[in-house]
């Protein structure tokens, strides 16, 4: 029993144990491009916000974009994880740590990106001392570090076992910090009936408020927008849209990441077609609903045609005419075909939709963010020509691709920590199937 | 004289060397202040006895006294008693830009930023085009102010809303949460916030800061002294008009009229009213003009003429 649970460890040993040449290049390209973006931000902080194409007008640019974007890629585990495990689904085990790890990480770049765009980083602390319940911002605070919080137990209810598991598994060529490290984090667990009923109970506990905590942060996030009295932001939509559009990028990045662990580290035999057809399943359910609440929140707006309304769509339809299709139309039609069509549903064809809809989605928060800064209710007159149109800078750019890799950097090093299967889950699971089948 | 002159380039505001106690009337309410002569302004002749704190009495000329800045504590109370308007007469505006200007002036904003803006308006396709000098609106029920995380924007009792910049942290959702844009962001240290060597006061909006936001703050440094704010008394057309609701009276430094007589007969409106954010600020409509809306384009600069090229109407009479 006991060399059984632990065989599939022995697979994963190797990618704990040690990193491969090309894995040290990869870590070294991460680390350069997060360099270019240090760069990057050292230049906004000694010349001002000045180097970034942000102005009166568009005072919100990239940066709130990637905000919401990473903020979106979190769902991946907090919906996505948390729902398949609390409908106990049979499938769910090889890809919900990955899942998991997605929305830790998302989760700890994203907020980074809202303090890009503010102007008095040195008084940030007053968001706590003069807090004002009143504001959006302060139930974004609230509500994003109740999530860290959820998120972060949650992870670690899942990884428990395995931290049993790698502590155990004494012929693991580690240093000797990484075991005590192990050992300590393991909790005294060793599985007795007691402590499997209480992790498992906490944990459908936790995976129940994730998913609560998770739809609040998401409506919060949109509520910044949908408060206020600009065209194209005050619309009652706006909440489940977020919502929507976060599940929807977050399960395409999950397709991505199982694409890239699969064949780096040969996890052919535990992620399989299977897993990229249910995924991708999802992906289509979530791509119809974006579809579906995209149309209705344009189709309101274009219908009625009042001015300011009309305006943002000539707007969207002249200067961002490619964004607006790439994200509106292929977004939402290219799963439906790739996914919905049965002979269309291979592993690569599932993982190059997920590109484009993780590329439209991001394209979708930029259309929504800044068209209607260009085209408030008071025309942009009387203001420097150059700032009528918002085009980010080298600056945001930078930053924007630090930002990208900082979140490989560290799903990199979170797999060096913990195999991004989980190994204890897998032998019951198995067991489990053979006596149903 | 010439050092006199240094003086005047270090400082801008040349002090007497003992305060004064400003005389009653000229800081209404505001009981006993201690008050400066700013020798640099231009006297309008206008004097007003005051006690100097030697105990001698000295008569100053109205425009040169200067009461110091009121603390930021103090800057969150409004003036007792007031409630402030603005009236803004759109027959008259020729975009002059003056009001722009010393608004910048007043302000030490450099000419990159404006509190006060002057739109090119056309309501569609067949009405009229006119000009249309926009300053901070004031609400009654001010968005920017809901909307900020720190209470950095404030709204008084006399009806001015504030901006603190010693509390702003610059994450400008009160910019986004303004439907008038309203307000200005602090993009880099511009020089011209050096310009001001007195203590920082939310009433001056000034000295300015990086990476905080300002906006039109209604000049409560100059009411407190009895004057009205920058742009309305530059304006050489008399387009705006600055005074008080309770007192029913507004005057551009020239004229004064009763408050309600005037919305009433020149059939006064807000702008957006549907918005809801009941704004301080009333236009009366463009009727009766005094110059046709081409006449605003004469003597700009080209770099002020660029600013209007995407307007509709110049779009139209592109040749």
């Amino acid at each position: 029993m006991e060399n059984e649970q632990r065989s599939p460890l022995r697979e994963f040993a190797p990618q704990l144990e040690r990193t491969s040449i090309q894995g040290y290049a990869w870590i070294v390209f991460l680390l350069g491009v997060i360099g270019v973006g240090f760069y990057a931000f050292l230049t906004q902080v000694i010349d001002g916000h000045e180097v970034t194409g942000m102005r009166d007008n568009v005072v919100w640019g990239v940066y709130i974009v990637n905000f919401i974007f990473f903020m979106g890629v979190s769902y991946a585990g907090a919906l996505i994880s948390g729902t398949l495990h609390l409908f106990h689904t049979a499938w769910r085990k090889p890809i919900i740590r990955m899942a998991e790890l997605i929305t830790i990480i998302a989760l700890l770049i994203g907020p980074c990106f809202i303090l890009l765009c503010i102007g008095r980083l040195d008084k940030l602390y007053y968001l706590v001392i003069f807090g004002r319940i009143q504001s959006p911002i302060t139930w974004d605070v609230i509500a994003i570090s109740t999530d860290i919080f959820g998120c972060l137990i949650f992870l670690y209810l899942t990884m428990l076992r395995d931290l049993a598991a790698l502590r155990d598994y004494e012929i693991l060529q580690l240093p000797k910090w990484r075991k005590k490290l192990y050992k300590v984090l393991a909790l005294g667990y060793t599985g007795t009936p007691e402590q499997q009923f209480r992790l498992n109970r906490a944990t459908n506990i936790m995976a129940a408020m994730v998913i609560s905590i998770a739809i609040i942060v998401y409506s919060v996030l949109a509520w910044i927008f949908s408060v206020t009295l600009q065209p194209g932001w005050h619309s009652t939509i706006f909440g489940p849209y977020f919502v929507i559009a976060a599940v929807y990028s977050g399960s395409a990045v999950l397709i991505i990441a199982m694409w890239i662990f699969r064949k780096v580290y040969h996890l052919e035999n535990y992620i399989t077609q299977k897993h990229f057809v249910a995924v991708g399943i999802i992906m289509l359910v979530l791509a119809a609903f974006f579809g579906y609440f995209t149309f209705s929140d344009y189709l309101t707006k274009w219908y009625g045609s009042e001015k300011n309304d009309e305006l943002l769509i000539q707007l969207l339809f002249k200067e961002f005419y490619w964004p607006f299709i790439i994200s509106n139309y292929i977004g939402v039609l290219l799963p439906l075909l790739v996914v919905g069509i049965a002979k269309f549903r291979t592993i690569t064809n599932i993982t190059l939709t997920a590109i484009v809809v993780v590329i439209a989605l991001w394209l979708n928060r930029y259309l929504i963010v800044v068209p209607t800064l260009q085209s408030p209710y008071l025309p942009i007159q009387d203001s420097r020509p150059e700032w009528f149109h918002y085009s980010a800078t080298w600056v945001e750019w930078s930053l924007t691709a630090a930002g990208v890799a900082i979140f490989c950097l560290l799903f990199t090093i979170a797999s060096k920590f913990i195999p991004v299967v989980p190994v204890s889950g897998l032998v019951e699971e198995t067991k489990k199937e053979d006596v149903l089948i | 004289m010439e050092e006199e002159q240094n003086v005047n380039k270090n400082s801008r505001r040349q002090f007497l060397k003992q305060g004064l106690i400003a005389g009653a009337g000229v800081a209404a309410g505001a009981g006993l202040l201690t008050a400066f002569v700013d020798k640099s302004i231009a006297e309008t002749g206008e004097k007003v006895k005051v006690l100097t704190t030697n105990g001698e009495i000295m008569e100053v000329d109205k425009a040169q006294l200067v009461l110091p800045r009121v603390t930021r504590e103090e800057s969150h109370k409004g003036i007792p008693g007031r409630k402030f308007v603005m009236v803004i007469d759109l027959g008259k505006c020729k975009n002059a830009r003056k009001c722009v200007e010393a608004c910048q002036r007043g302000h030490h904003m450099p000419k990159s930023q404006e509190f006060m803006k002057v739109y090119l308006l056309q309501d569609s396709e067949k009405t009229s085009p006119y000009w249309f000098p926009k300053p901070c609106f004031h609400c009654d029920n001010p968005l920017c102010v809901s909307v900020c995380p720190v209470g950095a924007t404030f709204k008084r009792s006399d009806g001015i809303v504030l901006i603190d910049n010693e509390r702003c942290i610059g994450c400008k959702f009160c910019m986004t949460g303004c439907p008038y844009s309203t307000r200005v962001f602090a993009w880099k240290h511009y020089k011209e916030f050096d310009e001001d060597k007195e203590p920082y006061s939310p009433e001056a909006s000034s000295p300015g800061k990086e990476g905080t936001v300002s906006k039109c703050d209604f000049c409560p440094d100059l009411i407190r002294v009895g004057k009205i704010p920058y742009c309305a008394s530059a304006c050489p057309m008399g387009v705006i008009y600055f005074g008080d609701v309770d007192e029913d009276t507004v005057t551009n430094g020239v004229e004064t009229y009763q408050f309600s007589e005037l919305i009433r007969d020149r059939a006064g409106y807000r702008y957006l009213e549907v918005l809801g954010t009941r704004p301080c600020v009333y236009y009366l409509p463009p009727v009766d003009r005094q110059f046709p809306v081409d006449r605003g384009f004469n003597d700009l600069a080209p770099e002020i003429k660029d600013r209007y090229k995407e307007t509709p109407y110049v779009q139209k009479n592109k040749p």
